[in-house]
This record gives structure tokens, C-alpha cells and sequence, in this order.
């Protein structure tokens, strides 16, 4: 039941909730606990109607960045 | 800048799950010792099974489903407490998601609601302050469960009703904790598990600290995890690297937003309102000390358990003789060896939680089983 899910921030209100895009599908969800401000742009993980928390776009940059690393030097071992 | 479909295709590109499937294939080869990972959470087994991840993995790597689902571990009294609750005159029970489909002793709350009971699911804990508002003659009754992810959701619930005074909304609190389970599992002889999948979510509110005393009780790798494809196979693949190093560390993949400490704010809210409660059964492992929150002294003028506790039922009811899902919950058994699995048992006709709820594990083996098989 608790699956969270990332999703982006595309509007702010003025009663601590925010617009959020998961994939299309947008909703209202509430900021009661998360003390950093929030932006336009953030990705950030829902739990039942709540912002859990910002997911850093570097580190998932990184992350990604590792992965496309992995891919490449095997793609470049198997071609030997 | 990335985009929210980048985000996703990045962490669920097949071309990525191949090769770290390689990796970890050539790490595992380094070892003959039998790796034993419990995915403590149903969403990563969801993952698991829904990828197809068990094909890609070697012989010497084996999953076991653990007990982090907050609809499996419900024992039937707490739903016969629900059903009470709302069989009240003028009464309103709301509840999140797969709760109203599990079984209890009396029924599921389904049921319940159609013989004239309203209950209602709700996505949103915040929904009850609008039907609590709209309702000012009734008492609405939040059936609150879920673990650490979930707790600070109920908090800010608590801490709105308090503050706008809407008196006429009281708590079943069924919050449920991690760690303790972890140890329960652990401290059966039989335990089979040697190496644990944390869920990036608890630990998005709670920190990947709450693992810390895992990994040094029991000498265990814990790896703290994203749900996509490609952050489980990261996690094994670190987690078999540990392996073959002889260590067992604490370690965080899903830096992307979990950090030691975890959110403090949601923290602290929890605190506020909850402290641990003595003991609390499980459904399949039994009773587990400090395992659960209920509410401070302060608020037990909100607490539905201390108002009702003359009629609420109080014998303790284990799931059906044929249900294995405490062995489940466990680690040592597998849905398929359930001799009810898929006949007596399926997810219209649940007859244990494993099987009710969507992240269940028997859940998971009966809409992906063919996957399974193929395995
Ligand atoms: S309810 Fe949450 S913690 Fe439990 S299994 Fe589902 S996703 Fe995991
Ligand atoms: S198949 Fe059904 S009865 Fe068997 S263990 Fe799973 S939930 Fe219980």
C-alpha cells in the first residue's frame, strides 16, 4: 500500500500543498512534512498524499551517469 | 534538464538490468556460500517478480519475502476491532487501500460495509478531515496503519484535528515497525537469511541508521534500496561484492534521497504524538516487543482503543490451519508450497493476508507466476 512514487512539482500554493506530476497524472498533495521550501521543477517521492522528501537531481544524475558507464565498457569488452 | 520520463527510463532500462545482471553473475561466481536476501518490503518483491529478476540471477542467490507489508502482518483482531468500531451507531471508520479486503474473524471490512456499515477507503489520510467536517454529528474513526512510512502521515492527521478542533475524529493506531521484525526473523533458529534489501521509503522518513544494529547483531549486509529494476539489481550487486569480501556493512543505494539520519521533521512529528507500545502481534509471527506505536498519554482523548476498550473483542485469532503465511512472513516456506495456493486461496477469494494484499507475497507469486515458473 505504500508504494512511494517520484514525481514533479508543477505548481505551489499558499496552504503548504503542491501540484504534482506522476507520469501524467496530476494531483494535490501536502507539504506538512517537509521542512525545506520547495520549487517548480523538483522531483520529489508521494507517500499517500504527502512529500516525503526531495530527491536530489545530482546524485540521481550520478547514478544514471554510472549506469550508462557500465554499459558502455561492457558493450566495448564484448567487442573485443 | 531531466525529465520525470528520463528519470523513470534511466532506472528501468533493460539494457542496464542485463549487465549489472553480468556483474553481479561474475561476483557471485567468486563465492560457493549460498546468499540469502529478504526483501524486507512487498514493493520489492513486486519489482522482482514483475521484472523478472530471478531468471537474470545466479543459482547461489535466493529471495525471501519478509514481513514489510502493513495489510500481511494485520492479525485478524485488529480487523474484528475495526468491524466493531464500525458497526457503532453513527460511526464512520476510514481506512486506507487493501485493508477492507482482509479477512478477519467476523469478516473483512468489506463486508462490513455491505451490511450497512460506513467505512471508508480513502488514498489520502488528510480526506478524513474533510469527512470528519462534514460529518459533525457522527464520530469518524481512522484506522490507522502502515510503518514508518505512514506513521508521520497520521501524525500530521493528529496534528490538524488538534489544531482546528475537530473533536469528533479519534485514532485506532496500528503502526508497526521494522527493526523489531527484522529481529524477530532473526532470532528464530531457522532463520535462513544472511543478507537484507532495506525499503528506501521507511528510510526516507526514518534514516538508513535504523539498520545499523541489524547489520552489527547479526553480521548481515544491509543495503537500503530504490524500487525500480535497476536500483534492486544495484542493491544485490552490492550486496554480493560484500559478500565476497567477507563484509557486512550498512550501505545506501538510494542516496538519491535517503539519508543516515532520514527526515527529521517527520521525526519529530512522530514523537510527538507516539511512543512505542509494549508488544504487538503480528499476524504469522506473534507477539514482537516494541514493535509498534500507539499515542501518548496526551492524546488519549483520541485514541479509539482506550474509548471503545469495553467492546472491542479481545481474543487473539490465527489465520486459517492451511495458511502458511507465518512461515511466509518468515522466510521459510514459499507461496507455492501453501497447499491452498491458487485453489482454495487467490486474490478474489484471499484466505490469508499474504494473499490479500497487492504487495502480498502470495499476491505476487499468483499474478506473476508465470514468470516464476519460467524460472
Ligand atoms: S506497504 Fe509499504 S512497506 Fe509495506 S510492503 Fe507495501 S510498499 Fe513495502
Ligand atoms: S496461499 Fe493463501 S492460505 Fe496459503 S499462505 Fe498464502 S495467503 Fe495463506
Amino acid at each position: 500500500m505504500c508504494l512511494s512514487v517520484p514525481s514533479k512539482v508543477v505548481e505551489i500554493h499558499d496552504d503548504a500543498t503542491v501540484t504534482v506530476d506522476t507520469l501524467g497524472v496530476k494531483r494535490r498533495v501536502s507539504c506538512h512534512l517537509i521542512s525545506d521550501p520547495l520549487a517548480i521543477g523538483d522531483f520529489v517521492l508521494i507517500h499517500i498524499g504527502f512529500v516525503m522528501n526531495k530527491i536530489d537531481h545530482n546524485d540521481a544524475q550520478e547514478s544514471l551517469d554510472l549506469y550508462r558507464q557500465i554499459v558502455t565498457a561492457m558493450q566495448l569488452e564484448s567487442e573485443q | 534538464m531531466m525529465t520525470l520520463n528520463d528519470f523513470y527510463q534511466g532506472f528501468r532500462d533493460p539494457q542496464t538490468i542485463g549487465h549489472l545482471a553480468t556483474l553481479i553473475a561474475q561476483q557471485a561466481a567468486k563465492t560457493n556460500q549460498q546468499i540469502n536476501i529478504m526483501e524486507v518490503c512487498g514493493g520489492h518483491t513486486h519489482t522482482i517478480m514483475k521484472y523478472g529478476l530471478l531468471q537474470l540471477l545466479p543459482t547461489n542467490i535466493r529471495f525471501i519475502h519478509g514481513p514489510g507489508c502493513p495489510v500481511c502482518v494485520m492479525p485478524k483482531e485488529r480487523i474484528d476491532h475495526a468491524a466493531t468500531l464500525a458497526s457503532q451507531a453513527d460511526t464512520i471508520l476510514v481506512t486506507l487501500g487493501d485493508m477492507i479486503r482482509v479477512p478477519g474473524s467476523m469478516g473483512s471490512l468489506a463486508q462490513f460495509r455491505s451490511r450497512g456499515c460506513d467505512i471508508r477507503p480513502i488514498y489520502d489520510p488528510l480526506d478524513t478531515l474533510v469527512i470528519a467536517q462534514d460529518n459533525p454529528h457522527k464520530t469518524v474513526i481512522f484506522f490507522a496503519i502502515g510503518f514508518e512510512t505512514s506513521a508521520p502521515m497520521t501524525a500530521a492527521l493528529l496534528a490538524q484535528a488538534e489544531a482546528l478542533h475537530i473533536d469528533n475524529l479519534l485514532f485506532h493506531i496500528n503502526h508497526v515497525l521494522v527493526p523489531p521484525a527484522i529481529d524477530a526473523v532473526m532470532s528464530d533458529s531457522r532463520a535462513q537469511v544472511n543478507a537484507f534489501i532495506g525499503p528506501a521509503h521507511v528510510s526516507v522518513i526514518s534514516g538508513s541508521k535504523i539498520y545499523q544494529s541489524t547489520v552489527d547483531k547479526y553480521q548481515t549486509p544491509v543495503v537500503v534500496s530504490g524500487f525500480e529494476p535497476v536500483d534492486v539489481m544495484e542493491s544485490i550487486l552490492r550486496i554480493v561484492t560484500q559478500k565476497v569480501a567477507g563484509k557486512a556493512e550498512l550501505d545506501n543505494q538510494y542516496s538519491r534521497s535517503v539519508s543516515y539520519e532520514g527526515n527529521l521533521a517527520a521525526q519529530q512529528l512522530v514523537d510527538k504524538y507516539f511512543m512505542v507500545r509494549d508488544s504487538f502481534r503480528w499476524r504469522g509471527l506473534g507477539p514482537i516487543a516494541k514493535s509498534a506505536l500507539t499515542l501518548r498519554p496526551e492524546y488519549h482523548h483520541r485514541d479509539a482503543e482506550r474509548i471503545y476498550a469495553k467492546i472491542l473483542p479481545t481474543a487473539e485469532i490465527d489465520d486459517h490451519k492451511a495458511c502458511m503465511c507465518g512461515d511466509i512472513l518468515r522466510g521459510l516456506a514459499n507461496p507455492k508450497e501453501c497447499k491452498v495456493f491458487g485453489r482454495g486461496c487467490s486474490p478474489q477469494t484471499p484466505l490469508g493476508s499474504c494473499m490479500v494484499s497487492s504487495e502480498g507475497a502470495c499476491n505476487a507469486y499468483y499474478r506473476y507466476g508465470e514468470v516464476i515458473n519460467a524460472n
